[in-house]
């Protein structure tokens, strides 16, 4: 290791990274979500995913959903940091809890005519994609499924005509009769 | 609204910030009045159970606010204005967060509807304090006002403490609502810190500490947040155990230094003794500290044959930088009082005397010595004198940043907690001024010490003017090298002594610098002048600053070159310059 003088002890660490999904309830207050996203930002984690929206209107109670790199002494880390946030009533690893279902919507607009046109179509009956706006040279699909999903269908509308993609980012639940 | 004169629980926001101060005990404020906080001051005015301590710069309020927290155990509480005003606290907000230090900063603020109107003195206070407070607020209905003051306080107070801020905009100071005194269903229900310990994980401990052959304890600034009692706990923990015990820097005080189990304080420039002590022990309990990286030296050589117990009040310190073996998550008084019931129950004093043999040849190396000078004064022996003539009174010491605060750490005494202020997370020089006129509001018959160095003070040197106002006779104690001492050791250290931009050219004569203030100069420059001088400070009934004229080119040892762990400390016996060099030419390539 060759490293500059300082007065910080240097060092690398080379523990291997995992993807994590997080789903925290939050307060809904203003600033909430300024909150969570900058703890990530202040403190050099990642967001690879996020999504967020009031799930609990009567007690203003907000689910954010995350999806976060890092190696295992980061994620928790992370989960802590979040914990103890004033606003924060819960956090749950859903990767951790192994029993979580995560989808993933996506806008997908194709344009093109054709044997493009048709193929287009074709993929998007395989991947169980809508259509929920059509012209003469353009299709938008509507996918819902998890994330490799939809990248795969993404991938595969490249050649045929892909003009856009919007998507939601990760939501997640867990299995079975328990809320979190 | 005039028919509301009746109900007493009808008031302006104005004045349901002054309620709510006395219905939390607040005795004392440091701020600094403007524009967007004049409604406030006029209620102040209006009133006479709370005293208001004008400063300079609102950086000077809130450390003034800071050390007067450090020394009771009360939040301190600051008023400044929005704008500057605000972004002038963002320096001892941080500091706060850092060394968890409970403040309760107020800040006015444009009126609601010019908010984000880049009006006159607005600044985003909620965004920009947001990452440097434990929490904050932005009122924007006066009704919400004595429910979010009252959370306020109880989250500074509660937990590990820390600073928040309550931003109100100047039409909600001057609105009329509902005030109510403070109760539970103020605070969010999704605030509880865990106080009480695991009772498994304690009783776990319990039964490592008593099979433990090389055990050690390291306590920090979280037993002296805890409050008195812990520091008590801890004092009976080691009597009962029998165990060494050394400290962080921020937790100086909660085991005395006399005590015989004391190794002094660990970390970069922490004794031989107490850091060969953490790297060879079998078992570390960790006592409300964080594993900070001037502690650890590097990470991958951290005490590698111990089973470690870390007691801490917040969960997000648990294995952030090292892995334990035995994490307690709860009050550090509350578990230590839980753990002692425990271990005198089920254990019994282990028999450690091999391990005190091996801790007393460490001690012998003396790491703390250096050569004897009647020439000049050598800054270690300028804090040795002040401690000695200082010793059997009534003592608060504060300091800036820097060798002089090292040495302050190293050679004075501390036999109590909350007798001692720094500023050791985010290490802001010009912390120890203020601090200490926080301090001497709080103990006004009390001597209150700023061990300072020439670069540091200079950087609050104006809170002189606010000692002299308000009559309070804060003592600082300049180790005057005319360097940045500790950026010069570096630069001998780290980079070829090329000195760039550490010498002060230009230092202002601080004897008439202090007379200038209306205050007392006094200087010292051989060491056969140093007692008379010291004696003098102490005697004069004023603010005083002290030129103590150093050695200017002293390094502070011993010392962990940076990259090396702690078994590889550089004493200072053995500092000749080859040996530094040697120490770290290693560094350059592995530092």
């Amino acid at each position: 290791m060759n490293q500059p003088a300082s007065a910080y002890f240097m060092e690398e660490r080379r523990d291997p990274v995992e993807s994590h999904t997080l789903s925290i309830l939050v307060q809904n207050e203003p600033g909430v979500l300024a909150r969570v996203i900058g703890l990530f930002s202040g403190r050099g984690y990642n967001i690879e995913s996020l999504t967020v929206s009031e799930t609990e209107s009567k007690k203003h109670v907000s689910r954010i959903t995350i999806v976060t790199t890092g190696t295992p002494m980061v994620i928790e880390q992370i989960k802590h940091q979040l914990d103890r946030m004033i606003p924060v009533y819960r956090v749950v690893d859903m990767t951790l809890t192994g029993r979580s279902i995560e989808r993933e919507l996506a806008m997908v607009k194709v344009r093109g005519g054709g044997d493009n046109r048709v193929e287009a179509l074709r993929l998007a009956d395989a991947f169980r994609a809508r259509v929920i706006d059509a012209t003469t040279e353009s299709f938008v699909f509507e996918i819902t499924g998890n994330s490799a999903k939809i990248s795969q269908f993404i991938d595969l509308m490249r050649p045929l005509g892909l003009v856009e993609v919007s998507r939601t980012g990760v939501a997640a639940i867990g299995r079975g009769p328990e809320g979190m | 609204m005039s028919d509301n004169s009746h109900d007493p629980s009808q008031m302006t926001g104005a004045a349901m910030i002054v309620r709510a101060l006395i219905d939390h005990g607040v005795k004392h404020i440091f701020g600094y009045p403007g524009g967007a906080v004049l409604p406030i001051y006029d209620e102040i005015f209006q009133q006479s159970e709370v005293e208001h301590i004008l400063v300079r710069h609102e950086q000077g309020a809130g450390h003034a606010a800071e050390g007067y927290a450090r020394s009771t155990g009360k939040p301190g509480v600051v008023l400044v204005t929005s704008g500057p005003g605000a972004t002038n606290m963002v320096t001892p907000l941080t500091d706060a967060l850092m060394d968890s230090i409970p403040l309760v900063c107020i800040t006015g603020q444009v009126p609601t509807h010019l908010i984000g109107n880049d009006a006159f003195q607005e600044c985003d206070t909620v965004g920009i304090t947001r990452p440097c407070t434990k929490h904050n607020w932005l009122v924007r209905d006066v009704n919400d006002l004595a429910k979010v003051l009252h959370e306020a306080f109880y989250v500074a107070s509660t937990g590990r403490p820390g600073p928040v801020v309550v931003d109100v905009p100047k039409d909600v100071q001057f609105a009329t609502g509902t005030y109510h005194p403070p109760r539970k269903s103020d605070v969010h229900i999704s605030y509880a810190p865990r106080v009480k310990g695991d009772a498994g994980q304690i009783r776990k401990a319990v039964a490592l500490l008593a099979s433990a052959k090389r055990p050690v304890i390291y306590s920090g600034g979280g037993v002296i947040n805890s409050g008195v009692e812990a520091s008590k706990l801890l004092r009976e923990l080691v009597e009962v155990t029998g165990f060494p015990i050394t400290s962080t820097l921020m937790g100086l005080g909660a085991y005395p230094a006399s005590g015989k189990s004391w190794l002094g304080m660990l970390g970069m420039h922490g004794t031989y003794e107490a850091n060969m002590a953490m790297h060879d022990c079998d078992v570390m309990l960790c006592v409300g500290a964080r594993f900070d990286d001037r502690i650890t030296g590097r990470t991958d050589a951290f005490s590698p044959g111990s089973k470690k117990i870390h007691i801490d009040i917040d969960p997000s310190s648990i294995n952030k930088n090292i892995r334990v073996d035995i994490p307690i998550i709860g009050d550090v008084g509350n578990v230590l009082g839980d753990l002692l019931q425990v271990f005198k129950a089920e254990a019994k004093k282990p028999d450690i005397k091999p391990w005190w043999q091996e801790i007393a040849k460490w001690r012998a190396r003396n790491s703390l010595s250096y050569k004897k000078n009647s020439d000049v004064i050598l800054p270690q022996y300028a804090i040795q004198r002040l401690f000695e003539l200082t010793r059997g009174r009534d003592t608060y010491i504060t300091t800036e940043v820097g060798q002089h605060q090292m040495w302050a750490a190293q050679f004075f005494g501390f036999e109590e907690p909350h007798r001692w202020m720094t500023s050791g997370g985010l290490g802001t020089m010009g912390y120890g001024l203020p601090a200490a006129l926080g301090v001497q509001v709080a103990h006004p018959d009390s001597l209150v010490i700023d061990i300072g160095g020439d670069a540091s003070v200079q950087m609050t040197m104006q809170e002189m003017s606010t000692a002299v106002q308000h009559e309070l006779p804060i003592k600082v104690f300049i180790l005057n090298n005319q360097y940045m001492g500790m950026v010069r050791q570096w630069q001998q250290l780290l980079h070829g002594n090329r000195l760039s931009h550490s010498y002060s050219e230009a230092l202002p004569d601080f004897v008439k610098l202090a007379e200038a203030y209306g205050a007392v100069g006094i200087r010292a420059i051989k060491p056969g002048d140093l007692d008379g001088a010291i004696k003098e400070m102490i005697s004069v009934k004023r603010p005083v600053l002290f030129d103590c004229r150093v050695a200017a080119l002293e390094n502070c040892f011993p010392m962990i070159p940076s990259g090396k762990a702690h078994n590889e400390m550089l004493l200072p016996a053995e500092a000749n310059d080859e040996a530094t060099a040697a120490a770290f030419a290693g560094g350059k390539a592995l530092v």
